[in-house]
């Protein structure tokens, strides 16, 4: 279990535009061990989604800076489209924000699987339809969906294809970028379970689940990463974060989930103040610390990078003196 | 305040059936027989997954669409037979919906200022003074009017339009508020600043709400009532307490069973499967076929068969 599919060392990948430089991934280091999940949370523009395209694709405006990206023995940041391309669907695999809506109303998803195959180089034969049958079985598909059109599933059923799809060549690592956000509660979890089970049947090697919802997080991934404004913020085992997070980002994330028991009118949920900041020629310091309520004068400097517990990282100044139990005091 | 329990509107047994083709036309039953009603200053969520009729309960509600059958009873009057402009024009007043998207709510090439513009345009609102009035309602949904007049739709963020839409509402007393998914689109860091908010105005000016959601722990959160839909029918209506802890209909538990809460994981050796709950219903339904929708204890129905 020890070995790692995926180790990224101080990865920067910016946006460049007129304007300057867009921060969106600044130096991001984390390792993705064999048969793990590792979740990936923050809100909207913190850079999630970003560091995924990093991987598979960039495209202007979306440069590679600086840094280092391991993928089992490759420095893909260093290899060309060319060579990278076969790598794509083996080694590692993206199932994109809004999948579901991208499926070409015209085509049936037979067609789609068979053209998506070929680009591949994989053979289009009985024995490749015959895999992609077992698969639809095991998300509880009938192979009749084979002669339909996309129009004539539900999302839950879409996804379902489209975790097929993207796993059909049983990928080292995964991206699963918002998967179940577009989905119904009920599909939700049958699509999160999906993954957790996928991967115990060692039809993907390891997965980075990317969601802005910690609930879902806590239901089937190891570890959670958070990252806030392009910045990292806190990594760790998911019990770790969820019971002692020790960045006040991350407690606060947790603090704004509503539960089933808790009503408005016996205990008041609280957001985050304000707004993420502009990563647009953004500078030094903590990227949190207009909204932290614990920012003092030192987080105008860039916090390190400190390790709490074994596999447990945090970015913050004072994560030693505020301890995980924030209670609201400065 | 006034008293608690005044209704401000009334559906009853609702039904909306959507008619498409021409030559075969096809129907499509969106909402049957869905009854309840809405009281001054009370947050009702209507909970259901997508294509189980809420919206169109909330489309019949705001006046966008006829209804097929059943009334919507607002001050003791129909809606369906208001035809008169003038009595129109003062339902669509007092009967307004906020939707999910705000980006496509606000016209991008003209600044956010315009929704209000537009209110003192159509509206007698009764103010002397329009851009007091303005930052007042502003103020009072927690943004600051220097920072937020004047700006276009895309210089601000969708938590902040929200609640625009929100200071707008207030500005024009609305007594029923529709909520379509209010929140879905907003960041959870933010969406609780915007549901506080909510529930806050509500209270203080006596407005009611439909908070529309499938986000069962988010209206758990706000709601003093709630009615659970499924393909079009209501099958749990009544105190939000009361449901989410006596859930009896198995569309209900189902929903309880698949949310994803931190603290309490999926049970793992569970097999489950979104399917599996239309077979459950239908068994549920024979099982008790006949009973129709029942009272289980006070302020909480249920809907044992469909028949």
């Amino acid at each position: 279990m020890s070995e790692n599919i995926l180790e990224v060392k101080n990865l920067k990948a910016y946006y460049d535009i007129l304007k300057g430089q867009v921060k969106a991934v600044d130096d991001i280091t984390f390792t993705l061990k064999k048969g793990e999940i590792l979740g990936l949370a923050g809100e909207s523009g913190c850079g999630k989604s970003t560091l995924a395209s990093t991987f598979i694709s960039r495209k202007k405006p979306l440069k590679y800076i600086s840094g280092e990206v391991d993928l089992v023995g490759h420095q893909i940041m260093e290899m060309s489209e060319k060579e990278f391309k076969k790598l794509r669907l083996r080694t590692i695999s993206l199932i994109p924000q809004y999948a579901l809506d991208a499926f070409s109303p015209t085509k049936k998803i037979k067609t789609y699987i068979a053209d998506l195959a070929r680009q591949h180089g994989v053979k289009t034969d009985k024995k490749f339809f015959d895999k992609v049958k077992e698969r639809l079985d095991l998300v509880n598909l009938d192979e009749s969906v084979l002669n339909r059109y996309s129009i004539e599933l539900s999302g839950g059923m879409k996804q379902r294809v489209i975790m097929v799809i993207s796993t059909i060549l049983d990928p080292e690592f995964l991206i699963a970028d918002e998967i179940t956000s577009a989905l119904d509660v009920s599909s939700q979890r049958f699509v999160a379970t999906m993954l957790a089970n996928l991967r115990d049947l060692e039809i993907i090697g390891s997965a980075m689940f990317i969601t802005h919802d910690l609930s879902i997080l806590y239901q089937i991934a190891d570890r959670i990463m958070i990252m806030y404004a392009g910045n990292f913020a806190e990594i760790g085992p998911t019990d770790e974060i969820v019971e002692n997070p020790r960045h006040p980002y991350t407690r606060a994330l947790i603090d704004s989930l509503p539960k089933v028991g808790i009503q408005y009118k016996d205990k008041r949920l609280s957001g985050i103040e304000g707004t993420p900041p502009h990563l647009l020629n953004i500078g030094e310091g903590c990227r949190f610390r207009h909204r932290c309520p614990y920012s003092i004068e030192k987080c105008e400097e860039t916090p390190p990078r400190e390790k709490v517990a074994e596999g447990h990282f945090v970015s913050c100044w004072r994560w030693k003196e505020l301890g995980s139990d924030l209670s609201g005091k400065k | 305040m006034e008293k608690n329990n005044e209704i401000v509107m009334s559906v009853q047994g609702l039904s909306k059936v959507f008619k498409s083709g021409i030559l075969n036309p096809e129907y499509t039953v969106a909402a049957k027989d869905i009854s309840f009603d809405i009281e001054k200053g009370k947050i009702i969520s209507l909970i259901g997954e997508s294509g189980s009729g809420k919206t169109t309960v909330g489309k019949l509600i705001l006046k966008l669409i006829k209804l097929s059958e059943g009334e919507i009873i607002y001050k003791g009057k129909n809606i369906s037979e208001i035809e008169d402009k003038e009595e129109t024009k003062e339902y669509y007043r007092r009967v307004q919906g906020i939707f999910q998207d705000p980006f496509a709510t606000f016209n991008p090439l003209y600044r956010v200022d315009r929704v209000f513009d537009m209110i003192f345009d159509s509206f007698e609102l009764g103010f002397e003074d329009k851009d007091q009035a303005i930052r007042d309602a502003l103020y009072d949904v927690n943004l600051n009017p220097d920072r937020t007049l004047g700006k276009f739709p895309h210089q601000l963020s969708g938590g902040q339009l929200q609640r625009l839409l929100i200071a707008r509402a207030l500005l024009m007393d609305v007594d029923v508020l529709i909520a379509d998914e209010l929140i879905s689109m907003l960041d959870a860091s933010t969406r609780i600043g915007v549901l506080n908010l909510l529930v806050e105005s509500c209270k203080k000016h006596g407005m009611a709400v439909i908070f529309i959601t499938h986000d069962l722990n988010l209206g758990y959160y706000i709601s003093d009532k709630s009615l659970i839909m499924y393909k079009g029918r209501l099958v749990e209506r009544g105190d939000t307490k009361k449901i989410y802890e006596n859930a009896t209909h198995p569309y209900t538990q189902m929903l309880f069973e698949a949310v994803p809460e931190i603290g309490e994981r999926w049970d793992p050796d569970e097999e489950f499967l979104p399917e599996q709950v239309v077979k459950d219903v239908k068994e549920f339904y024979q099982e008790n076929e006949g009973k129709g929708f029942v009272e289980i204890e006070e302020d909480h129905s249920v809907l044992f068969s469909d028949k």
